[in-house]
């Protein structure tokens, strides 16, 4: 799944205007516990969050995830895009819910670090 | 790159705009010196996890580096509370962050058994009032882990 086919699965807007959009996004990792995702998450993945601070594109360029989703239209101050920005991390914001972010995506075929991939 | 390397970052308490940034430093140095991403991932998520906790505890501290071709060694000295019971602290979902970092995504009590589960060795000092020391090493060679 690339991150143009994300963006359009959640009707979601970019926030950064860098960024491969054919990047191939194989799995992804959802929480709000930025200890969490350093533990759990793989890399290349794409981090589903409802926190928007600065540490989140920290922790996601830590852990090298691939790109970042913020949900229920949560947006990040310019600061924190512009650090996306300058880390090469695309971020988008989708009105819809953690759940139906989640569920959309896991219909079409994105899985967790658990799961096979489709 | 070959040779050793080290440097240092320091650290300011409740710095939450700067967090992180020593950590993204570091990543960019062991990108430099071409290390496989998967240790510098290792390398590089142990370190957040224990700068962070300097932000969060501490009052002001520094994050040393030393690259060598067979380690990568961090060791994060601080000026802060103190942590009273290591064992404690140690365990996985123990915190004592108050809510406004838990609101920032941290204070899980992930931080230390992520560091220890990312580095190959873990060295806690710490002395209740004057600071901690956590040092952790990575080992660059293929016996590492
Ligand atoms: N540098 C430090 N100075 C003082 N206390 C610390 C420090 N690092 C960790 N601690 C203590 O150890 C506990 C566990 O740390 P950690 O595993 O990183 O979880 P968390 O930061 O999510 O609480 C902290 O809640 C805190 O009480
Ligand atoms: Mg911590």
């Amino acid at each position: 799944m690339t991150l143009d086919d994300i963006k359009g699965i959640l009707g979601a807007l970019a926030l950064t205007g860098r960024g491969d959009m054919e990047i191939d996004i194989g799995r992804a990792y959802c929480a709000d516990l930025m200890s969490d995702v350093l533990a759990f998450s793989v890399t290349n993945s794409l981090l589903i969050t409802g926190l928007t601070n600065a540490q989140v594109v920290r922790t996601a360029e830590v852990a090298d995830i691939k790109a970042i989703v913020f949900v229920q239209n949560k947006r990040p101050d310019i600061q924190t895009i512009a650090m996306a920005e300058a880390k090469n991390i695309p971020l988008f914001v989708t009105e819809l819910s953690m759940f139906d972010t989640c569920g959309r995506l896991y219909e079409r075929g994105l899985r967790s670090q658990m799961g096979p991939t489709v | 790159m070959t040779g050793n390397s080290d440097g240092v970052f320091f650290l300011t308490g409740k710095d939450f705009a700067n967090a992180g940034s020593a950590s993204s430093n570091l990543k960019g140095i062991l990108e430099k010196r071409g290390i496989p991403a998967e240790i510098i991932r290792r390398a590089s998520i142990a370190a957040f996890e224990a700068e962070m906790n300097v932000i969060i505890y501490a009052v002001a501290g520094m994050m040393h580096y030393t690259i060598t071709p067979e380690t990568i060694k961090v060791v994060l000295q601080d000026m802060g509370p103190g942590i009273p019971d290591i064992g404690l602290a140690m365990q996985e979902g123990y915190s004592t962050a108050p809510d406004y970092i838990r609101e920032m995504g941290f204070g899980s009590g992930m931080g230390l058994p992520n560091i220890k589960r990312n580095a190959d060795k873990l060295t806690i000092n710490s002395v209740v009032g004057e600071g901690t020391t956590v040092e952790f090493v990575i080992s660059l060679e293929r016996s590492g882990r």
